[in-house]
């Protein structure tokens, strides 16, 4: 008997609707951030003002005036370009010795390095802010610019390294013999032949950069603080100003939603590179 | 230029050795063919010599120059690979000029020597293509273009022709012989098809377990093979080993005869060795017989002329050529 493919009338009708409920549901929010942030913080708290609210840009313009939105942005910016360019830095030739010259351990090397995403961060954190305050460092670009790379590392050397291992060890072997050196080979072939990978793994890393929150607000007071220290300082003693407070959350999380938005491919074969060959 | 010598060179891979030690000399300007089945180090040697793998002991030399622990790229040696292997983000004409480019040479003799390469591989339409774009045919002739540009001391090919289907592998087969004939540079090439080897060698290293069981011309190993594996190996149709007492007959524990050096007679024959036809191919110009019943070896194979017509289950009768019946020792070895 012939296996046929069916199409059900659940397939047709009903995974749509699955699909749409599931992504108002991740998507709901995002939406009510954005909303809670047109409303005063008076409003945001009332229920009768839930959909139907005098909108205002109060809650935007009291962020620029008064927090300095852009000094914060732009550490952001800051520290997660030069991270991901760092984490890169390392990772390239990582995965790349990795993948081409494994050793018997190197397949140890990587869970050894996976592993290191196990460690409560907060085991370190005594260490970690004791350290940097003592060497000077504490609230700096450049500690957070180091402590976002490593952290991410892992994960960039992981993905990297799935990226490369698809690149026949024969055009790395055909640019030996035809005479280039070792920075020649990733020069030359691997980063042009590897590039989608390695640009998902870029905006991959850049996400996670961006969105940091345990080390950016503990390692930082105002000269190095980022985006995420701005939300964490919305938390005022006198009680939670949602408008403000949703406001703020809104104007970090826009750059991303929007980068990702348009790289919505790189970043689904980013994550799902591999899977399936 | 392009004299290469193996001394004592060792291969292991962990605790395995894959290559003992092994002493081998490529003349200057010679082909030379590693041959054997798959696994017996043919492709691990050539590696030795271009570099992609480290010699666990001994040294390589090109041109009386040791370059052991010299890294591929200063060799000076081209290879062209099973799977090609060009470079798929550039063009035909970036692939062919990639190793100049990387010696840094003049762009107006880049050009040259890429026009050169081109019009002697039939590339010169498709030197603004990507590799995905061409046959396997095109591409392996790139391949062979990159190599041809740099005028390496040597070439190495891995067997380059085996992703090619039968066609055009003999076509292949053709172009290479004549390029190693116009250019006279030393070439090493390995395959397991012993046609291959046969056809374009000027001398065979045949290999099996990482040893070198004989080294010698086409001919040499075809009329005395050193051991009945260098006999079996080479010869197409295999060559027909008996033992038992045709064996004794001729004071050996194994007796050695080609297919070719069988008479064939539908007709009793006088002390004749007598057998059943299996299956007969026809090949319009020889008919190859697979024989069953004769002793000591099962099927045996014959080659008859092409319009010998015999069928599944006609009784035939076999007589060797005496003065081709090679003996072999208990150990296997050629008994002069």
């Amino acid at each position: 008997m012939a296996i046929v493919a069916q199409t059900t009338k659940f397939g047709t009708v009903g995974r749509p609707i699955i699909a749409w409920v599931v992504a108002l549901v991740f998507f709901f929010p995002i939406f009510w951030l954005v909303l809670t942030s047109f409303k005063t913080d008076a409003d945001a708290v009332k229920p009768e003002f839930l959909f139907f609210f005098t909108p205002t840009i109060e809650n935007y313009l009291n962020m620029t005036e008064n927090y300095d939105y852009w000094h914060f942005a732009l550490n952001s910016v800051v520290t997660s370009v030069f991270a991901t360019l760092f984490a890169l830095f390392v990772g390239i030739p990582s995965a790349y010795a990795m993948a081409f010259n494994p050793t018997r351990r190197t397949k140890d090397v990587l869970m050894w390095m996976l592993s290191t995403k196990m460690l409560p961060a907060a085991a370190v954190l005594y260490p970690m802010t004791f350290l940097t305050k003592s060497i000077g460092l504490f609230d700096t670009h450049f500690v957070i610019i180091i402590v976002l790379a490593l952290i991410n590392l892992p994960i960039v050397i992981w993905m990297l390294f799935t990226y490369f291992k698809e690149i026949p060890k024969d055009i790395i072997e055909a640019g030996q013999m035809d005479g280039v050196n070792t920075w020649g080979e990733i020069k030359e072939i691997l980063i042009p032949l590897a590039w989608g990978g390695i640009a998902s793994t870029a905006l991959l890393c850049f996400i996670f950069c961006w969105n940091e929150a345990y080390w950016t607000v503990r390692l930082t007071t105002t000269d190095a603080a980022t985006l995420s220290k701005l939300i964490e300082g919305n938390r005022a003693p006198e009680g939670l100003f949602f408008g403000r407070l949703s406001a703020v959350s809104a104007a970090a999380v826009g750059p991303i939603v929007v980068l990702g938005w348009f790289c919505q491919k790189q970043l689904v074969q980013g994550l799902t590179f591999g899977a399936v060959k | 230029m392009g004299r290469i010598v193996l001394e004592n060179v060792v291969k292991r891979f962990g605790d395995t050795e894959v290559i003992p030690p092994l002493d081998l000399t490529i003349e200057e300007g010679e082909f030379a063919v590693f041959v054997g089945p798959s696994g017996c180090g043919k492709s691990t040697l050539l590696r030795l010599i271009a570099g992609l793998e480290d010699t666990t002991a001994g040294k390589v030399l090109i041109d009386g120059e040791d370059v052991t622990e010299v890294p591929p790229s200063k060799r000076g040696l081209a290879m062209v690979f099973q799977s090609y292997a060009l470079y798929p983000h550039m063009t035909v004409r970036k692939n062919i000029a990639f190793p100049m480019r990387m010696a840094g040479m003049p762009e107006a003799e880049q050009k040259e020597r890429i026009a050169a390469a081109a019009k002697s591989l039939n590339l010169t339409d498709y030197l603004d293509r990507k590799p995905g774009q061409l046959s396997g045919g095109q591409r392996q002739r790139v391949a062979i273009g990159r190599a041809i540009v740099r005028e390496p001391s040597a070439f190495l090919f891995d067997e380059p022709l085996s992703n090619l289907d039968a066609a055009l592998r003999v076509g292949m087969r053709l172009e290479i012989s004549e390029m190693h004939k116009r250019l006279k540079t030393t070439m090493i090439y390995v395959t397991h098809d012993q046609v291959e080897a046969m056809t374009m060698a000027d001398r065979i290293v045949v290999l099996q377990g990482g040893v070198i069981e004989q080294v010698g011309s086409p001919l040499e190993l075809y009329h005395t093979p050193r051991n009945k594996f260098v006999a079996g190996f080479i010869g197409s149709p295999k060559m027909n080993l008996l033992e038992g007492s045709i064996a004794s007959q001729h004071n050996a524990h194994t007796i050695g005869v080609r297919p070719e050096h069988v008479e064939v007679s539908a007709e009793p024959v006088k002390d004749a060795w007598e057998g059943t036809v299996g299956v007969a191919e026809h090949l319009g110009s020889d008919t190859f017989i697979h024989i069953h019943g004769i002793e000591g070896c099962d099927p045996m194979t014959v080659r008859a002329s092409g319009d010998f017509t015999v069928k599944h289950g006609d009784k035939v009768y076999l007589t060797p050529d005496a003065s081709q019946i090679h003996k072999f020792d208990d150990d296997g070895l050629r008994i002069p």
